[in-house]
């Protein structure tokens, strides 16, 4: 760190920040978080994000329940997660303190409106006397800012309410922060411009707001100094901040343009996937037909439908809709159409966690269907990544007429990242290539169409959507006669056919990229793989032990139905193979049924992302408790290194994570 | 591009002339497998035999289904077809109808298929009017489970499932359709091939959702349940023709009639006791679905005078015209969607 100074103020430089707007749920956090974060990454930060809310649209205000938190992570180096835990809390109240006291580090800066911190919200919040005044913060930095107040009386000559007015502290509290960060407000008072260009007094407001919050943190003398995070030394090229959700559905688009298939999403609202339809439908210049079913079944029996006809059919779901998809996915994988289903993956079982993320759908996604009734599943890894993954599932789909699942989840979902952006030319072209004719010849010598007549290489069967003479064709869920298509229910017909459709999914295997494992030294005994959105925690915990001087290999799938050809080799190298997940061990069986290696599976599901300290400590108690890679010495009793390159604070040793 | 047929390779050529077909060109090569004797029989014959009279080729047609022995319809149409699940077939032909409008999409269904599993998909491909011409052969039974009582039969109905009788309200299907909002009602029966030809064209013309029940007998599980109106020697008393703009009377001499009572309801009266001018003149077109509920529920079972016919014809905007229209608008206003612009749309920045 060193010391610089702007006008007046002294401003010291940081690598990195974690900071977490909490408040009620209708006190605008998200606003808040989102409008910080845009500023951020046009400073040129890296960063990553984190929105963590209830699924009550409003919880009785004032209460645990109702806290609404996002937790943003910007830096001036390579990262890859939205941090363990803040070094900045702003408690719009005493709820959203005491929701978030327990992540914070000893030594957190804590801001909160005071003016909340009355009896009833008190009481609200649980607390018998203030937090503020009994000195249960003692070992944190405690800023009380009246921002209820300043915000009213900032307004209270432009006609607005003082009601009214007092909603734009969510703005005061942003425009605090970007002056203890040194963000510029311009992005945000023209976004404020251009939002509530219909509404002059809300504008006004949030705007007079907004400037009292950086005016505040410049006059008041209340903080030592200000802090600046330098932007970060990211690839060459042209950036957004993305969330997983509309990367989805630009991929979706994306598809549909490199194959020149119309789109066609069918689906039902459902948390957190709905946003992908929502993007979707603002789209249509590029034919997209966005189809609000009655129910999850009907959403996928109208893509599926499209599908038949021609089109990219899609539908996207989380939680309990994939649960009621499962009868037509097992249609399609009959029928042989491309369908992409995307499972934006929730807490589960039944309505479980709705707004909370979880990795716990992989073995639903393999097994989920009655009958042998494989599906090629593809994950996304981080928010930006649904954007490939999304092209890969349309490309397997496509190419080989078959149902693709995509695992995304609410984290990937709301969770941001800075996206270079690709050069549209350079993306993966997708061929429909569809029958143009006749495929077999009958006993008489003419020339008949067969529907499951199949491609030597791919196993793939004809797409021949209505519209081409001679080529009149049934299909159904009943089994198939090879070739012919035609009903048949003789064994030794079942048999063959529940071999090729299995073969046709397994086959593609020769037609994905080998594992990638990142092991810089060379010489790792430890292997830790997962898939999914971990891929960011677990690169940090990896980096961090690392930073301590072991040999720990990193791999993560995209691929989990078929597993790339090499990867039973690749898990052979390693004396010891650590799988974390978001469940109860999914992967981890998968692997060991598949490839007989004895994986430790390490698992938490508790509604959030892994920290990358938890599995910095699982990869330490690993390396102790099996004596390999290991350095001289216990190095989880060690020192913590004073540099670690992702994540707040050192893991404190074996079962550290929370 | 925005309509989906351009993405299709034989899109290229241009309209050709519809050649002239017959029965067989609509049959297919398999075999029929419906119990002998099955009312299914007159149906598929029925509209094999309408196909060439409607103009339209084998290419551009589809019939879908879902499950039950009506479902199996398809595998006998030589078209394209898709036998699908139980009681989805009308959510499968919405994403079909509304990305391929250049198709004749049908759907063939059951009492079970649509009024108990599907009931939900029914009831809104009717509501939105998607293009599909559903065929709903009623026949108050599960016949392919082997005999269980279905959402229209008879209460108190002795099944295999209820051996002391059925306890359940039956459903109307022209009455949940109407009150669906659906915009083409007709009804039929599988022993007059001439007017189930009749009432499937009009059906098939109609643009949006065409609603047909089809009462249609299973010989082996529910013999005769529309004996007493649709037999030869029943039918001139017990079923009510609906002929648009014409007083509504039956009768070997037309010698009944159906009249509004001045409480809204509708009764069978003899046309020598009220007069001619009294009768109730059928109209297909009004907007109001009132009276056309009304004749829905003017018999309370097929053991009392029924109307069969149109009920209902009125236009109303398709759901795939609109989403068409919806899409094409916004292509106009914005010009064909640009993939890389896209990317760039929100706030992008540079680096290096």
């Amino acid at each position: 760190m060193s010391d610089t100074t702007t006008n007046e103020h002294p401003s010291h430089l940081l690598d990195r920040v974690v900071i977490r707007f909490a408040g009620d749920s209708g006190d605008g956090m998200q606003l808040a978080g989102d409008r910080f974060t845009t500023s951020s990454a046009l400073l040129g930060n890296d960063l990553a994000t984190f929105p963590d809310f209830p699924a009550e649209i409003r919880a009785p205000a004032g209460t645990l329940a109702g806290v609404s938190a996002f937790q943003v992570h910007i830096s001036d180096h390579d990262i890859s997660t939205p941090g363990d835990a803040p070094n900045v809390l702003v408690a719009m109240n005493p709820a959203a303190l005491r929701a978030n006291l327990d992540i914070l580090p000893p030594g957190a800066t804590i801001i909160v409106n005071v003016d909340a911190f009355e009896e009833r919200n008190l009481a609200k919040a649980g607390y018998e006397t203030s937090p503020l005044a009994d000195g249960s913060l003692s070992s944190f930095s405690v800023y009380e800012v009246p921002m209820t107040s300043i915000t009213t009386e900032v307004s209270k000559d432009a006609g607005v309410k003082p009601r009214d007015a007092e909603r734009s502290k969510n703005f005061f509290a942003l425009g605090l922060i970007s002056w203890l960060y040194t963000r510029p407000l311009e992005p945000t008072a023209a976004w404020i411009e251009e939002r509530y260009e219909g509404k002059p007094l809300v504008k006004e407001a949030n705007l007079r707001a907004l400037k009292a919050g950086f005016h505040f943190g410049e006059t008041a003398e209340l903080f030592e100094s200000s802090y600046e995070v330098r932007p970060a030394e990211l690839a060459p090229g042209e950036y957004v901040n993305i969330t997983g959700n509309t990367a989805t559905a630009w991929g979706l688009i994306a598809a549909s343009t490199r194959s020149g298939l119309p789109l066609f999403l069918g689906t039902y609202p459902i948390t957190p996937a709905s946003d992908i339809l929502h993007e979707l439908s603002k789209h249509k210049q590029f034919g997209v037909r966005t189809f609000q079913a009655e129910d999850e079944i009907a959403g996928i029996g109208a893509a599926l439908g499209a599908s038949f006809g021609g089109a990219l059919g899609v539908t996207t779901t989380s939680g309990p809709g994939l649960d009621l998809k499962s009868e037509m996915i097992g249609l399609a994988i009959n029928l042989e159409l491309p369908l992409l289903i995307i499972d934006v993956q929730r807490g589960g079982p039944s309505t479980g966690l709705p707004t909370k993320t979880e990795q716990a759908d992989l073995l639903h996604a393999m097994y989920g269907r009655h009958g042998e009734a494989p599906v090629p599943i593809v994950a996304a890894r981080t928010p930006s990544h649904c954007f490939e993954a999304v092209l890969e599932a349309a490309r397997l789909a496509v190419k080989y007429r078959t149902p693709v699942i995509l695992l995304s989840d609410g984290y990937l979902a709301n969770g941001t990242e800075p996206w270079r952006l690709p050069d549209v030319d350079d993306l993966p072209r997708i061929e429909p290539d569809f029958a143009t004719g006749t495929n077999h010849v009958d006993d008489d010598g003419n020339p008949v169409f067969w529907p499951y007549v199949r491609d030597e290489d791919t196993l793939a069967r004809p797409w021949a959507p209505p519209g081409l003479s001679g080529l009149e064709h049934r299909i159904g869920g009943l089994e198939k006669q090879d070739g012919s298509g035609n009903v048949n229910y003789d064994g030794a017909n079942h048999e063959r056919m529940t071999r090729l459709r299995a073969a046709k999914v397994a086959g593609i295997a020769s037609d994905i990229p080998p594992t990638e494992v990142d092991d810089p030294d060379g010489g790792a005994e430890v292997l830790v793989i997962g898939w999914g959105s971990t891929y960011g925690a677990i690169a940090a915990g990896v980096q961090r032990t690392r930073a301590r001087g072991h040999k720990v290999a990193q791999a993560h799938l995209v691929h989990l139905n078929p597993f790339p050809s090499d990867l039973g080799e690749v898990l052979s190298r390693y004396k010891r193979v650590l799988v974390p997940e978001v469940n109860l061990g999914q992967l981890s069986r998968l692997l060991r049924a598949e490839f007989l290696v004895d994986v430790v599976s390490f698992t938490q599901l508790r509604g959030v992302p892994f920290r990358a300290a938890s599995l910095e400590s699982a990869i330490l108690e690993l390396l102790n408790a099996h004596g390999v890679g290991s350095v001289p010495g216990d190095p989880s009793e060690g020192a913590p290194p004073t540099e670690l390159p992702d994540g707040e604070f050192p893991a404190n040793g074996k079962g550290g994570h929370r | 591009m925005t309509d989906l047929a351009h993405a299709h390779p034989h899109d290229a050529g241009g309209p050709t002339p519809v050649a002239v077909t017959t029965r067989k060109d609509w049959s297919s090569d398999q075999e029929v497998r419906w119990c002998p004797g099955c009312g299914d029989y007159s149906i598929l014959a029925a509209v094999q035999m309408l196909m060439p009279e409607l103009g339209v080729r084998r290419e551009s047609t589809v019939f879908l289904s879902g499950i039950g022995c009506a479902a199996r319809f398809p595998y006998y149409m030589n078209t394209y077809g898709l036998h699908s699940i139980h009681g989805r077939a009308p959510a499968i032909a919405t994403g079909l109808a509304t990305t391929r409008p250049d198709l004749d999409v049908w759907v063939v269904t059951g009492d079970g298929d649509s009024l108990s599993i599907g009931g939900n998909h029914l009831i809104h491909a009717l509501r939105r009017n998607v293009n599909l011409t559903i065929l709903l052969f009623n026949n108050q039974i599960y016949g392919l489970t082997k005999g269980q009582y279905s959402p229209t039969s008879e209460v108190a109905k002795v099944t295999k499932s209820t051996p002391f009788g059925s306890l359940e309200q039956p459903f109307n299907p022209l009455s949940l359709a109407l009150g669906a909002e659906a915009s083409f009602v007709a009804r039929t029966h599988d022993m007059d091939r001439k007017h189930m030809m009749e009432t499937f064209r009009r059906a098939h013309d109609h643009h949006g959702s065409s609603f047909v029940e089809i009462y249609q007998n299973c010989n082996v599980f529910n013999d005769g349940a529309f004996e007493a109106i649709t037999g030869k020697e029943h039918r001139s008393d017990m079923l009510i023709p609906l002929v648009h703009g014409e007083p509504i009377r039956f009768g070997a001499d037309g010698e009944h009639g159906v009249v509004l009572r001045p409480d809204g309801t509708l009764e069978v009266v003899s046309v020598a006791g009220v007069g001619e001018d009294a009768l109730l003149v059928h109209d297909e077109h009004r907007d109001n679905p009132g009276l056309a509920f009304q004749l829905s529920r003017l018999s309370r079972g097929p053991y009392e005078p029924t109307p069969i016919g149109v009920f209902r014809d009125v236009d109303r905007p398709e759901y795939g015209d609109e989403m068409s229209r919806q899409v094409d608008g916004v292509v106009e206003r914005r010009g064909v969607g640009d993939l890389a612009a896209l990317l760039r749309s929100g706030s992008s920045w540079k680096v290096g």
